[in-house]
């Protein structure tokens, strides 16, 4: 814990999240509190994933940071300025479908620059060349309804990632997706993200993937009112094969001190939702 | 089941229909004709009247009339039912205000509005017209409407987060859902175009393929009625066809063909 305090002062802070509290009023009119008290900072350039048990508003917290959601308490700053509305300089990964199903993979990614006021044929060229760095140079013309799960996912990525956003939230993006091709997109993650160095929170509920791809691994405590109860920095040398470095000792004896911290709070939110959740 | 087997099947129920009214219509079974041709008619007197309409020409005229006033009343209404929906879809309180009027006018059987319609608007095409838009519109507003309102949470905070303004999210967002939305509704507001024109036809007009048919009623020329009748279904079959051609060419984007008839 020591050690990712020191990072943070290091770096200018991309993400600073201060004693943030996250309330939604119900139907019934009571309040329901997601998150209380959550500090988190992430430096530029630094992979910071967020692991939780179900439930305990891992995205609600990533929310925050995008603007999408007001705190009832605390501060969202965005390389040191408070933000207000939304955070124009972030990119967001969703973790249900989020493409335009009406238009093209090509329209798709290139729509983020259009209406950014970037003349169509432009941003149609730019579209093309991160389609291929996908590995979909040649699906530019399918609607996403004609592709699979873990394409329209690369998809989603380029329309992010073309608009060179300075942060990149991310919410489960890989959960809907199999075993095997959630490796193979979290090895094109890095592999993109190593190219340009962005300040990423990263939500999971797998904590495999979280060390796999991260620099720190933040933990989140059992809903109502989840806290930050644990945060480590993962030591293990880049550049990761996403697989292989599962297979690393440092990789064990991570994931052994990690999920002792994690173990009650997964069954604890597994108690209170009466493991429907 | 082959496709050719399919079509066999389909022709032979048409055979064996026509088949048996035209012989319980001539021949008698036990002295008597069990179908009185002055009532039923006959298939071939049927037949042999659309072939005169159509070799002298005469049928064109009310054919014309009838799909003018179709088309008339689907343009306008879509128009109408489109931006309205939109409007309304977009301003929840207008909504809200307007929300009993709209259910109760929807309500009204609109056959009742036509004699309005005929008084306002005399006896040409445009009584007929209104009457086909007071249908039309009310299929397309619902839609349009139920289109904005169901956008997607997830494209929506996307569309967001990519940077769109509110005029942006209008285009490419709530626009083309609730286009989606309306095209899916294609068959029935184009049925009830025509509809439309037929009922305002039948109940009042000089011309027109519900006028054809209203004309021969009165005239006890069950012929007549018939092969008006059998007119008018291959004229909705054709714009039927004409209408999922269309929709196959606008809706490509969409996973499966949406058959919302009726």
């Amino acid at each position: 814990m020591q050690q990712a305090a020191a990072r943070e002062s290091a770096a200018p802070r991309a993400v600073h999240l201060d004693d943030l509290t996250i309330a939604f009023r119900l139907a019934d009119r009571s309040t329901f509190t997601a998150v209380r008290d959550a500090s988190l900072s992430v430096a530029d350039g630094e992979f910071v994933a967020i692991v939780g048990p179900t439930g305990c508003g891992k995205s609600t917290l990533l929310n925050a940071a995008a603007g999408l959601l007001t705190p009832a308490a605390g501060t969202v700053e965005i390389f040191g300025q408070p933000l207000a509305g939304l955070n124009r300089t972030a990119g967001y990964l969703f973790q249900a479908d989020a493409l335009f199903p009406w238009k093209t993979s090509l329209e798709n990614v290139a729509i983020g620059l259009e209406v950014a006021g970037t003349p169509k044929a432009e941003a149609r060229a730019e579209a093309a060349r991160w389609l291929s760095r996908v590995g979909l140079g040649t699906f530019g013309d399918r609607y996403p309804h004609m592709l699979s799960g873990g394409q329209r996912k690369r998809i989603g990525l380029a329309q992010v990632l073309i608009r060179h956003p300075k942060i990149l939230l991310m919410d489960e993006p890989f959960g809907p997706l199999d075993a095997q091709t959630r490796q193979i997109m979290g090895n094109l993650l890095l592999e993109l993200w190593s190219a340009d160095r962005k300040g990423v929170m990263f939500v999971t509920h797998d904590l495999e993937e979280a060390i796999a791809l991260a620099d720190r691994v933040v933990i989140m405590s059992a809903g109502p009112a989840a806290r930050i109860i644990g945060d480590w920095t993962i030591p293990l040398a880049r550049p990761r094969e996403v697989a292989e470095i599962k297979l690393d000792k440092a990789f064990h004896d991570l994931h052994r001190e990690i999920w002792a911290v994690l173990r009650d709070e997964v069954m604890k939110g597994y108690a209170q939702t009466g493991g429907l959740g | 089941m082959s496709r050719l087997t399919l079509l066999a099947l389909q022709i032979l129920v048409a055979v064996v229909v026509i088949g048996l009214w035209q012989l319980l219509t001539s021949v008698p079974i036990f002295g008597t004709v069990l179908l009185p041709p002055f009532f039923f008619s006959r298939p071939a007197d049927v037949g042999a009247r659309i072939v005169k309409w159509f070799a002298d020409g005469s049928i064109w005229i009310h054919l014309w009339i009838t799909l003018t006033e179709s088309v008339l009343a689907f343009v306008i209404g879509s128009l109408g039912g489109a931006l309205v929906g939109f409007w309304f879809a977009r301003k929840p309180l207008i909504a809200a205000v307007f929300d009993p009027y709209v259910k109760m006018i929807n309500a009204l059987p609109r056959v009742v509005l036509a004699p309005i319609f005929a008084l306002w608007l005399g006896l040409g095409i445009w009584s007929k017209v209104a009457l086909g838009i007071t249908l039309v519109f009310f299929v397309v507003f619902f839609n349009v409407y139920q289109g904005v309102k169901e956008v997607s949470p997830t494209v929506l905070a996307n569309a967001r987060m990519l940077g769109m303004s509110e005029r942006q999210l209008m285009r490419h967002v709530y626009w083309p859902s609730a286009l989606s939305w309306m095209f899916s509704s294609l068959h029935t507001s184009v049925g009830f175009a025509v509809v439309g024109a037929v009922v305002g036809e039948y109940l009042g007009s000089a011309a027109g393929l519900g006028y054809l048919i209203q004309q021969a009623e009165g005239v006890f020329d069950v012929a007549g009625v018939f092969a008006g009748m059998t007119v008018l279904a291959a004229f909705v079959i054709v714009i039927d066809v004409l209408v999922s051609v269309v929709e196959r060419r606008l809706l490509v984007w969409r996973p499966v063909a949406h058959d919302a008839r009726g």
